[in-house]
Order: structure tokens, then sequence, then C-alpha cells
């Protein structure tokens, strides 16, 4: 089982960053389930989202308290007290950032793209999500990229989803790839 | 094949395929998605379906009432606040005997302000006389969707289907949406016998004395329980069509041998069976899921407790100065039983509070605690509270050792 945590603020897609996550893992037969944090849905207010996914289907519908990965839109909100938290010592940290955050408190495994300037470039619009998910399945390989392709797909048509294609292939170049790579824990999550 | 489906957009879709002739709703959270994605469904010409918006919950409730009445298939959903200012029309659509269905996104009620999960709202119109169905998870409110309007036609009762909110609303997962060819088999065209027709005048919702107000209750008493038989009988006939089914009145998983049992209600259930799976240590634990609340299945409560000791209940609501309302119940269909279990009752995960796998640990570890309280609020942290706000004695047993050494 894999738990992810994505971080940010009302209005930059958080939940819809969830959504693509787990419909592109539910598209490769994992179960998956993504979900919202609960907290106020006002734009610019610092939100949270969950994915828990499994190649075996499992039923809790918690909250993801220790996730292996945390995904952050936006770098200022690593200020923000809470966000780290959980996180697993070996757990990964993603991000939006043009370069890679420093502090005593960040976990040792961490990656920055600057995922708003890459979006603003293909798609003229900040939006920060599809970059992140795209570099995160690079990082750990959990599934292909043509994965999240699929997940957006269904979601967009025309020339929004070419660009939005171009920016996943883009953005899915920039990582190491599988450097990340983790084996599945099982299902209770321990 | 599944699909990632959010719930409310696969709950959505399951009443359309439903075929439904007047959908009326007011949005309100965690509702607002399942009639947003209906609205949509009508607006884009895939449902052919009077949906009509109006100015509030009292009003859609009423709109459906009068869209039953006149033979319909109406749908409605609201959650929260929107339950209670309907309620007076929920009664009024029960007592009427009107089969139509609502989707209730449980949610918390004010005050204080909560937009987030438990099961008040549905809870606090329990006496309303309409049937009140629990879901686990999507895939179960997509199918018990379905069942639901087989249910109302065939009872001539109204449905509530209760999916927790935000955990199932705004949870995307795999669902499967069964194919329109399924649904019209098990579910016929509605010919709703009472029906409004100028052709045949008769009047409905009149004056009644007490000559015969007390044979009307009578009557409803009896068509609820009885409606025990046709919610089975969907649940049946919907497994034969598509291979699930969801427990009918109540869902029974573990072992025969267990000592304790773990009754819950809606989408805490699965996260209880994690636990379980999870909690090699501890001794067996007979699962006990309530689908249906009204009718209350006493018959095959007692049957699922057989063996027991302990039967501990966990629920998202609960009455202020008496206990849990489930647990009451509970209490009640099994008092004067012998041999019985010692019933004991917890609300957790009021107004959205996460309610992790490690409850299923205290809750097994309260069972097994004898002679402690009958009710508590089992996840409450009184060291929050000012001193004379605390109620030491309410607290449940993990939280009161914490109070003693926080003194």
């Amino acid at each position: 089982m894999i738990e992810v945590r994505i971080h940010g603020r009302g209005g930059q897609g958080n939940v819809a960053a969830a959504y693509l996550l787990a419909a592109a893992a539910i598209g490769e037969g994992w179960h998956a389930l993504a979900f919202p944090a609960f907290g106020a849905e006002r734009r610019g207010a610092p939100v949270a989202a969950f994915v828990r996914m499994d190649r075996r289907a499992f039923r809790r519908r918690d909250q993801v308290a220790r996730p292996h990965f945390l995904i952050v839109q936006d770098a200022a909100l690593l200020h923000v007290p809470g966000v780290l938290a959980g996180l697993r010592p070996e757990g990964g940290l993603l991000v939006n950032a043009a370069r890679e955050p420093a502090g005593a408190d960040l976990p040792p495994k961490r990656f920055a793209v600057p995922a708003t300037r890459l979006a603003q470039e293909h798609l003229g619009r900040p939006v920060p999500n599809t970059v992140l998910l795209a570099v995160f399945l690079t990082l750990t390989g959990l599934l292909p990229v043509a994965a999240l392709e699929r997940a957006v797909a269904a979601r967009f048509r025309g020339p929004v989803l070419e660009a939005n294609k171009a920016l996943i292939a883009a953005a899915a170049k920039l990582p190491p790839p599988g450097a990340w790579a983790v084996e599945e824990t099982d299902a209770a999550g321990a | 094949m599944p699909q990632a489906l959010e719930g409310s957009q696969a709950i959505a879709r399951a009443v359309a395929l439903c075929r439904p002739q007047v959908v009326s709703a007011y949005p309100i959270t965690p509702q607002t998605h399942i009639v947003e994605n209906l609205a949509r469904l009508v607006a884009d010409g895939a449902l052919a379906c009077e949906f009509v918006s109006v100015e509030s919950e009292h009003s859609a409730a009423s709109v459906v009432l009068g869209a039953a009445a006149a033979g319909a298939r109406a749908y409605t959903a609201s959650a929260s606040q929107g339950i209670l200012l309907m309620s007076e029309v929920l009664y009024n659509i029960a007592g009427l005997r009107l089969p139509l269905v609502l989707t209730c996104a449980n949610r918390a009620l004010s005050a204080p302000l909560s937009i987030w999960n438990d099961q008040q709202d549905s809870m606090a119109v329990r006496d309303a006389g309409w049937i009140q169905l629990y879901c686990a998870g999507n895939q179960e409110a997509v199918d018990t969707t379905i069942q639901a309007f087989r249910i109302a036609q065939d009872t001539e009762l109204p449905v509530m289907v209760c999916v927790d909110g935000f955990t199932l609303t705004h949870t995307l997962e795999p669902i499967e949406i069964p194919d329109q060819a399924a649904v019209d088999a098990f579910l016929p065209p509605l010919h709703f016998a009472r029906a409004l027709d100028p052709a045949r005048p008769l009047s409905l919702g009149t004056l009644v004395s007490p000559e015969w107000f007390t044979e009307a209750r009578h009557s409803q008493h009896g068509a609820l329980l009885a409606a025990a038989a046709d919610i089975e009988a969907a649940d049946r006939d919907w497994a034969a069509a598509t291979g699930r089914a969801w427990g009918g009145l109540l869902e029974v998983d573990g072992p025969q041998d267990a000592r304790i049992g773990l009754l819950t209600l809606g989408s805490i259930s699965g996260t209880m069976a994690d636990a379980r799976a999870a909690s090699p240590d501890l001794p067996p634990v007979r699962l006990l899921r309530l689908r249906a609340f009204r009718p209350f299945p006493a018959a095959a409560l007692q049957a699922a407790c057989a063996g027991l000791e302990t039967l501990v209940v966990l629920e998202r609501a609960l009455s202020p100065g008496g206990e849990g309302i489930v647990t009451a119940e509970v209490r009640a269909a099994l008092y004067g039983r012998e041999p019985a279990p010692a019933v004991r009752g917890f609300a957790v995960g009021l107004g959205g509070r996460d309610v992790p796998m490690a409850i299923y640990r205290r809750a097994v570890e309260a069972a097994l605690a004898p002679g402690e309280g009958t009710f508590a609020i089992l996840d409450v942290d009184p060291r929050r509270l000012p001193a004379e706000d605390r109620y030491p004695d309410l607290a449940p047993p993990a939280a009161r050792g914490a109070e003693e050494e926080a003194t």
C-alpha cells in the first residue's frame, strides 16, 4: 500500500491532482482512493488531499496519517505547521519550487521542480498539478507516465489535452527515473 | 470494468439509470456534486427528466412530494440543515406513503457549524417514517440507490439512502456502473395505484379526526416493518443480476466463535474490517453492519449476536442527555433475551473527526474491560476543555486515564 498526501492552496487543483493520481492507478488495475482532507475550501487557503493505492483491494477510509510521499504545490506551505507531519523517515518530498528547499526539518529524499513555470509555458495557466504528478511517477516508477496521460485524457479534450500531454512529456524527463522506487508495504500500511 | 469515479458522480449516474421523471433539489455541501451532476445530465439531454430548481430544501421536498403523488418517479438529495428544513415535508411524504428516493449526504448539524461528516442529520429524522439504508462504500451507494427505487415502489414508502459526506461523496474510487438494460430489468416502470388522477378524483393529506389517526399510524408502522422483506428481496435480486449483494438488512462478517461483536453503520465499517485484519493479536471479533436502520432489523440483530458476550456499538451521532441513538435501539432489541451480550456504546467521528484504524483496538479493549460505563464519546479529548466542562465520569476509559495523568 502506498499513501500520498498532496498539499496546495485552494484553486491550485489539489483535489484534481489526487483524483488524477488515483484514476491513473485505477486505470492500471490498482485499487485506489482519492479524497480531500477536511479543511476550509477557500481560494488561497492551505488545503490537502490524500491518495491511498494498493494492488490488492482494501476497505479502509481513514485519513492518511503516515504518507510515503508528500507532494507540495506551493513551497511556502513547507513553513505551515503540519505539512510535513507524519511523513515516513524514508519518505519523499516533491515540491513545486525553482530550487531544492533546504532545512533541517526536511527529509533527505526531496526533489524540486518549477511546476508553475512549466505549466505557464505549456498551458498558459499556473496550474502545477500535472507537472508534479508526471515527475512523481518518474521518480517512483509506481505507474507508467502513460497512465497519467490516460487519466488526463478522461478529463480534457482538444487543444487543452494536447498541451497537457506535451507538458507531462516534458515534466517526466526532468527527474532521475526510479530514484524513489519503493516496495509496496502490507495492506495495514505498517 | 470499474471506472475511476467520484462518489457523487457515480450516485448521480445511478439515479439517472433509474429514469427519474422529476428531480428537485437545493444545493448544500456535501450533497452538491450529486445534484450538479444530475443537472448536467439533464442539460446535456442525457436524462429526460424535469429538473426543478427551487429556493429551499422545504420546496425541494414539496416538489418531489407532489411529483410522487402524481405518479412520477421522483428523487431529491440533501444533507444536514437541509434535511432539518425538509423535516416537516419528510414526515408528510412518509405519512402519505409516497414512493420516492432521497440521498442524504450525511453531515453534522449546527451548532457548532460543521460541513463535515457524521450521521446526526439522518438520525434526526429517524422517526419520520422513511426507510433508511446506510452505505459503507460508493459501489454500495450506487447499487443501493438503484435498489432504493425498487424498494420504494414495492413498498409505496419513501427511501433515504445515507452516504457519508466527503468520506463517500467526495472520494474517487473504482466503481462499476451497471448498464441500462440491467437496471431496466431490475426496476420496472412505476405504476403508482394511488396516483392523483383527474379521472379518478381523490384527496391526499386531508384532516384526519381521532377516529382514524391511530389506525393510519398503525398501518404505517406495519408497512415499515413489512418493508424488511422488500429490502432483502431487492438486495437478493440485485445480487442475481450483478453478483453484488450488500447484506440486506444487516451484514454479518466474522467467526461463529467470537465473543466480541462490533456494530457500525456507514463508511467506518471498512476501516474497522481492515483494522481487524491488521490486528491478529486481538481476540476474534464479529463485525455487524447495520445497513437498514429503518425498519430496524431486531430479529436479524438477535440472531447475529448468538454467542457474543459483549457487543460494542460505534455510531456517528448521539442524543445529548440520553446516549447513543443506535446504542439505545440495539440495547432495546436485545433486552430480556437470554443469553444476550452486554452492549457498550460509543459515539465516534463527530463533525468530521477522522476515525482511524486505532479506534478498532480501543473498541475491542473497551469490550474487554468489564464494568465500565455504558456510553461515551470514544475519541473525545477532555483535556482540551476547561476543567468545568470535562465531565470525567462521561469520558471513555482511555481518556479518563489521560485526564488523571494530566491532573
